[in-house]
């Protein structure tokens, strides 16, 4: 046995969860798929007293569709993405991120609200949930709120989840059949954290473009000038200067190594939107 | 703080009490001496410890047990007379796919889901469908040739 002892509750329901999880004295900790969170138990990294299981609530598994936006219960599976067994509301881009996130054998088991929950700034969800705008409804003993993705993270690993609340789904608007997007991952080994993440999205027709940087330090960057530049059509070369400068003045901490390791990833992510 | 928990193993229904901390390998290792799940790294890295969950691949070493009530659990031992595994273990031995054999329950049963999603795989397929297994000993060479031929005899019989 790795893990230090704790106690463990199989929540029949999100109101019995959240009864749970507000009663409980010492550290409480809600278990999805528990592939982030049982290797950290594992390895004692993460200080669990109470260990709450969602995985029967049938609840945190529905999705919902409405004209606008897709709702996705929190246990939705990245395996469930994978294979287009849910909803798809993103030209693709969602079944594309959840097949590159680690192994098959994790992506069975992982899920999309267990990955937002954990905010590792190099998982392919955060970033990519930034990119789509999509936003996280939570549930707590006062009922539900919904926030903005870019206002749920606040930082690595820091999102705005109070102690007594659950991700119960997470709402990713439909976008635009004419839109196009790009996806660029840099990795040493194929299943492995990003060390670079960007995604692209362009609709010509509706004047829209936007870019996001990934998986450095911190939480995901939209990056407007580049946006712009992606829109107007500018060549590779000047797209490339611009998204530098927009990163230098964003992201003032990084060496040059990673300058360009970042540069480059947001051009190919573009580059391939276009295409 | 231990808790009961009912599952079913290689298709044995197993009643058990375990501490909730017990993962799912050490359960089948060292409960019921199911020993063909091998554990290396033991944080979800390795994919040595690769069961199947309800007919899925899933790390038994970031499973916990008690988590698992009413799951269906398959280990090697398991699919010892699955026609699709008994190709896969003659095309590992014909190419030979392994050398200390550690990581090769693993293998084996994340081929037989990736032929199963993927019949006719190519070999950067192959690779990507594996990576979740590490081996220290072949190069892996071996293994993608075994993967290949096991697609190739699983597609002529």
């Amino acid at each position: 046995m790795k893990p230090a002892p704790f106690s463990y509750y199989r929540a029949t329901s999100i109101d019995d969860a959240i009864t749970a999880l507000s009663g409980a004295d010492g550290m409480a900790a809600v278990l999805a798929g528990g592939q982030s969170l049982v290797p950290m138990l594992n390895l004692r990294l993460s200080p669990v007293d109470h260990l709450i299981d969602l995985r029967s609530i049938a609840a945190l598994s529905r999705q919902e569709e409405t004209p606008e936006a897709i709702c996705y219960g929190a246990l939705t599976t990245h395996a469930a993405f994978e294979d287009g067994a849910v909803p798809d509301g993103t030209n693709g881009l969602m079944r594309y991120a959840a097949s590159h996130i680690a192994y098959r054998a994790v992506r069975n088991r992982g899920t999309l609200g267990g990955a937002l929950a954990l905010a590792d700034p190099a998982a392919d969800w955060l970033t990519t949930a930034v990119a789509l705008d999509a936003s996280v409804t939570l549930t707590g003993p006062d009922g539900q709120r919904c926030l903005a993705i870019t206002d749920f993270v606040v930082g690595p690993y820091y999102t705005q989840i109070a102690e007594d609340e659950i991700i119960d789904s997470v709402v990713v608007p439909r976008r635009s059949a004419a839109e196009r997007w790009g996806y660029y991952k840099v990795a040493p080994k194929v299943g492995e954290y990003a060390k670079s993440l960007a995604v692209a999205l362009i609709d010509p027709a509706k004047a829209s473009a936007r870019l996001v940087i990934g998986a450095w330090s911190d939480v995901p960057l939209v990056l407007k000038a580049g946006a712009s530049a992606l829109l107007e059509g500018v060549k590779q070369h000047d797209l490339a200067v611009i998204v530098q400068n927009e990163l230098d003045l964003k992201m003032p901490s990084l060496s040059p190594a990673e300058r360009r390791l970042h540069t480059s990833s947001v051009v190919r992510a573009a580059e391939q939107a276009r295409s | 703080m231990k808790q009961s928990v009912s599952l079913t193993v290689n298709d044995r229904p197993v009643e058990a009490t375990v501490e909730s901390r017990l993962s799912l390998a050490d359960f089948l290792r060292l409960e019921l001496r199911l020993t063909a799940t091998h554990l290396g790294c033991e944080h979800g890295v390795c994919g040595a410890c690769t069961v199947l969950i309800n007919g899925e691949p899933a790390r038994s070493c970031i499973a916990l047990t008690v988590s698992l009530g009413g799951d269906e659990i398959t280990t090697l031992e398991g699919l010892a007379d699955d026609p699709a595994m008994q190709v896969i273990k003659q095309a590992f031995h014909d190419k030979h796919g392994l050398q200390c054999g550690f990581c090769t329950p693993g293998m084996l049963i994340s081929t037989r889901d990736l032929l199963k999603r993927t019949p006719r795989p190519s070999e950067g397929a192959v690779r990507d469908g594996l990576s979740g297994n590490l081996c220290r000993c072949t190069g892996y060479q071996g293994i993608v040739r075994a993967v290949l031929k096991a697609a190739e005899d699983l597609a002529a019989s």
